[in-house]
């Protein structure tokens, strides 16, 4: 069973009652308060998810994201009191796969938790194609002529969902419950921030995209392969 | 009867209308319109013109100096050409008048001395006549001879006598002498002169015509016959002068005009620079440009100006900056106080539901106690989410996201998202006007917000009864409506619904955890789009709040699609029923009342009938209070019904509730308005206009 989750939150008092939360859902708990410490402890416990606030004494949240994203794909939900868009935009491009906007409720909480986590217990052999990409859904790895590209685990279910049906445009609220598991429409600029990052990372040119392809008006589609 | 009462009836409101709107013009003559598109069509080329002259006033200066000066120019010329032509006339004159003098008395000398030695015996009159005629000749002769080309002299007889032939020299030709002249000759002693145009017979020469003075004087020949001697100085030597300074004096004119119209041009470039300079450096300071500054040279007064300029932006600068910083302070505060507010309100939060999940195991109290706590904590939350918001607003930090949305698909979301809300208070959310897609350029976080706020309201102040939203688009914009039929809104409470934390009745219990700061933060919403929020209502009729967006989000609104006030508002019934009543009272005058009951589609209650029949009792129109929100293009709408509004409210309101049921509302809603289209701009004016 895989829950260990690592709270990086200054807040004692918040630390203390996530994990009163996440030990009631069976997760397994470790927190760190500073930024400056918190990537020390992530590589000691290793952790299936990251909850993150934003605001840290020492390194702030986002410098934290993007140290964490560096070595890891592991999921990075953010914690945050502010839901003005450049915050939120800006949490997201450092690497955060999801947000949430404090005060919350545990349900809440949990929900975008199981989601983010649920991805990795379903895998299935499936080769699919996308452009020049071949996808290895179980492998988990997506290559152009052989050679592998890193993707995070949510990237790689964006790219996942949008190759397994190549004929559909998806808007940005199907994308959002496919992908990140939200029953209502949520935010659409999680999508946004993140077919911004995944372009830049699978596409020849970032700025003429040809695997993700904008959809003027409706979404995204998966281009021609 | 009918027909009689209605015609001064309708052309009443007709010519106050007209006065009000101060269109008085358009009861102009026919000729009117024709002479004005005469006047268009003039002006049309000219207007680029006129538009530079009225812009630029260094053309104007020149312009006026040019005009001035030649007006000075002429004058001066005027005078100096008059006194030069004076000057010229009387040098002339004395030295003529000398010279005629001397003739006058050598031919008088000449006479007498001719007629003393050559006796006058008893000549023959043929030798006489002979004589004196050759006398003459040469009398003539000698006297020219004094002056060829200066002057002629001539020589007539007083007498009409044939034999004494006019002698002249030079060719003058005798009919220059004017008779004027003559005759004050012939019937005076002295000298006279006058000036004419002399004329020459010898056409050989072509000679032309020229002005000389003539001075004659009455002289008797060697026979002591009186004749007439005249002396012509033709004046072509002073004209010549004349002219010569009229030419000088105009070229000299000319340039002295073009001369001061370059100085006052270059003048008034001096002057005028700067201040061009000024205005377009004033522009680019309201455009932002806070650096701006204008150039100082010297000490004059233009200096001075650009000094007092450039202090002006340095103050306006370090205001605009102070301002800006302490905005800027303002909503740090602002997302400070909400990351400080907020983390331990998600402990709070957490720890309730915590307990709240547990409550089974306490004891009743405690279990209550958890309850509340998680209920308040809700309230708490969305207060300060909504106090957040609307500081953002104040701050000016509120930024607009604008796409394409179709308001129908909003208007879905929120009525799903109300139908549980619904179902409790037991009325139902219905929509009119979904045939066709309603898009325009909007922030759907905002815009479902708003109506969210709107449909909540709707449903919890609608008692139960059903909640209609209505949508329309025309023109450049789109509407939605939300109408309810509840308690309504008394008069003037429609200004206030959107005031902060205002409550309907302080004294009602709240049912329902509003923060009071919904309709505030909508009516900044539709701000923020450049739309309207309004709202209409009438107490126990219901109401109704009207959001009106542009189309696209930079097009002013200029009208909104859907009327603030319903179509089945009390007013507009009573209006609808007095149409039909007029209608049917001229079909069959003596039945109107029986007709109306037995169609039965008019939701009027029978026992309001008679007084709404009656267009000319106010008091069957009940109030209504409307409210333009953030622009004002229909005032005369709200201004309209106002007045009756204290009478309003008097007895037939008791039956104007007891008729709201939603049955025959529904009948109103869908049809037999009279004539009225739902979805047009003009309709809220005719029903303003009816009103009146």
């Amino acid at each position: 069973m895989k829950g260990r989750v690592l709270v990086v939150d200054d807040d004692t008092a918040l630390a203390e009652m996530l994990g009163i939360v996440l030990r009631g859902e069976g997760f397994e708990p470790s927190f760190v308060a500073d930024g400056d410490k918190a990537l020390a402890a992530f590589r000691d416990a290793k952790p299936d998810l990251v909850l993150l606030d934003l605001m840290l004494p020492g390194r702030d949240g986002i410098e934290v994201c993007r140290q964490i994203r560096a070595e890891s794909g592991v999921p990075i939900v953010m914690l945050t009191a502010k839901s003005d868009t450049v915050d939120v935009v800006v949490g997201l491009e450092s690497g955060a796969d999801d947000y949430i906007v404090k005060p919350f409720k545990p349900k809440e909480l949990v929900a975008r938790i199981r989601a983010r986590l649920r991805r990795s217990e379903e895998p299935a052999p499936e080769q699919l194609t996308i452009g020049d990409l071949v996808i290895d859904v179980a492998g988990h790895s997506v290559k152009r002529d052989g050679q592998s590209i890193a993707l995070t685990p949510l990237e790689f279910d964006l790219l996942v969902a949008l190759a397994r049906k190549p004929w559909q445009v998806f808007t940005r609220e199907v994308l959002l419950e496919q992908v990140w598991g939200y029953r209502h429409a949520a935010d659409t600029r999680l999508v946004n921030v993140h077919v911004q990052r995944l372009r830049s990372k699978v596409e020849k040119d970032p700025e003429r995209p040809e695997i993700v392809v904008t959809v003027r008006g409706v979404g995204y589609k998966a281009g021609p392969s | 009867m009918t027909g009689g009462t209605t015609a001064p009836k309708a052309g009443r409101p007709g010519r106050g209308r007209r006065f009000q709107g101060g269109r008085l013009l358009q009861d102009a003559p026919a000729g009117g319109p024709v002479l004005r598109l005469v006047i268009r069509l003039l002006r049309r080329p000219l207007l680029p013109v006129m538009r530079l002259w009225r812009r630029n006033i260094q053309l104007r200066v020149v312009a006026a100096t040019l005009v001035m000066s030649l007006g000075v120019v002429l004058l001066l010329g005027f005078v100096v050409i008059g006194q030069v032509r004076n000057g010229l006339v009387e040098a002339k004159e004395k030295a003529a008048q000398s010279q005629a003098e001397g003739g006058f008395s050598v031919a008088q000398e000449k006479a007498d001395a001719s007629s003393s030695t050559g006796g006058r015996g008893g000549d023959g009159t043929d030798s006489t006549t002979a004589g004196t005629n050759s006398w003459r000749t040469d009398l003539v002769e000698q006297l020219a001879s004094g002056g060829p080309g200066a002057f002629n002299v001539v020589a007539l007889s007083a007498d009409p006598l044939p034999k004494r032939a006019p002698r002249t020299s030079g060719g003058v030709d005798l009919s220059s002498i004017p008779p004027d002249l003559r005759r004050s000759v012939v019937g005076g002693t002295g000298e006279f002169k006058t000036y004419a145009q002399v004329k020459y017979t010898d056409a050989s020469d072509d000679r032309k015509p020229e002005p000389a003075l003539i001075i004659g004087k009455r002289l008797n020949d060697v026979d002591r016959h009186p004749y007439e001697l005249y002396y012509l100085f033709p004046l072509t030597q002073e004209e010549q002068s004349l002219n010569l300074v009229k030419r000088t004096l105009a070229t000299a004119g000319l340039f002295v005009v073009v001369l001061l119209g370059a100085i006052a041009w270059l003048v008034v470039r001096q002057v005028v620079t700067p201040v061009r300079m000024a205005a377009g450096i004033a522009e680019r300071l309201s455009t932002g440009l806070l650096h701006e500054r204008m150039k100082v040279t010297g000490e004059d007064d233009i200096a001075r100006l650009g000094e007092a300029f450039n202090k002006m932006a340095q103050n306006l600068q370090l205001k605009i900056q102070q301002l800006e910083e302490l905005s800027r302070m303002q909503r740090r505060f602002v997302s400070d106080v909400s990351h400080e507010l907020r983390t331990p309100l998600t402990t709070v939060r957490m720890a309730a539901d915590v307990i709240h999940e547990s409550r089974e195991d306490f004891d009743p109290a405690t279990s209550r106690s958890a309850e509340l706590l998680v209920g308040q904590i809700d309230r708490f939350e969305s207060l300060l989410a909504d106090l957040l918001e609307i500081s953002r607003f104040d701050a000016g930090a509120a930024a607009l996201e604008a796409e394409p949305i179709d308001l129908r698909e909003v208007v879905r979301r929120v009525i799903d998202a109300a139908a549980p809300l619904a179902e409790r208070k037991g009325s139902t959310v219905r929509v009119a006007g979904d045939e066709q897609p309603v898009v325009a350029e909007a922030d759907a976080r905002r815009v479902e917000r708003m109506l969210r706020n709107l449909v909540v309201n709707a449903v919890e102040h609608g008692e139960g009864r059903d909640v209609v939203v209505r949508l329309g688009a025309a023109g450049g914009a789109v509407a939605v409506a939300v109408r309810d039929y509840g308690v309504g809104l008394k008069p003037g409470e429609a200004t206030r619904v959107f005031n902060r934390f205002w409550r309907a009745d302080p004294a009602r219990a709240r049912t329902t955890g509003g923060t009071g700061l919904g309709l505030s933060i909508a009516v900044e919403d539709a701000r923020l789009h450049g739309g309207w929020l309004q709202a209409w209502g009438e107490p126990g009729g219901g109401s109704q709040f009207r959001l009106t967006l542009p189309r696209t989000a930079d097009e002013p609104l200029r009208g909104s699609p859907i009327p603030l006030e319903p179509e089945d508002s009390r007013g507009n019934r009573a209006r609808a029923a007095a149409a039909v009543a007029d209608k049917s009272a001229r079909q069959v005058p003596n039945t109107a009342f029986p007709v109306r009951g037995a169609t039965g589609t008019l939701p009027v209650p029978p026992g309001q009938a008679p007084r709404a029949t009656a267009v000319v009792d106010p008091t069957a129109l009940p109030g209504s209070g409307s409210r333009v929100v953030a622009r004002k293009p229909d005032e005369s709408h709200g201004a309209a019904p106002a007045p009756r509004e204290g009478r309003g409210t008097g007895p037939g309101d008791g039956s104007a509730a007891g008729s709201a049921e939603p049955g025959g509302r529904r009948v109103d809603v869908d049809g037999e308005g009279p004539g009225r289209t739902s979805a047009s701009e003009t309709s809220e004016r005719e029903g303003s206009t009816r009103g009146r």
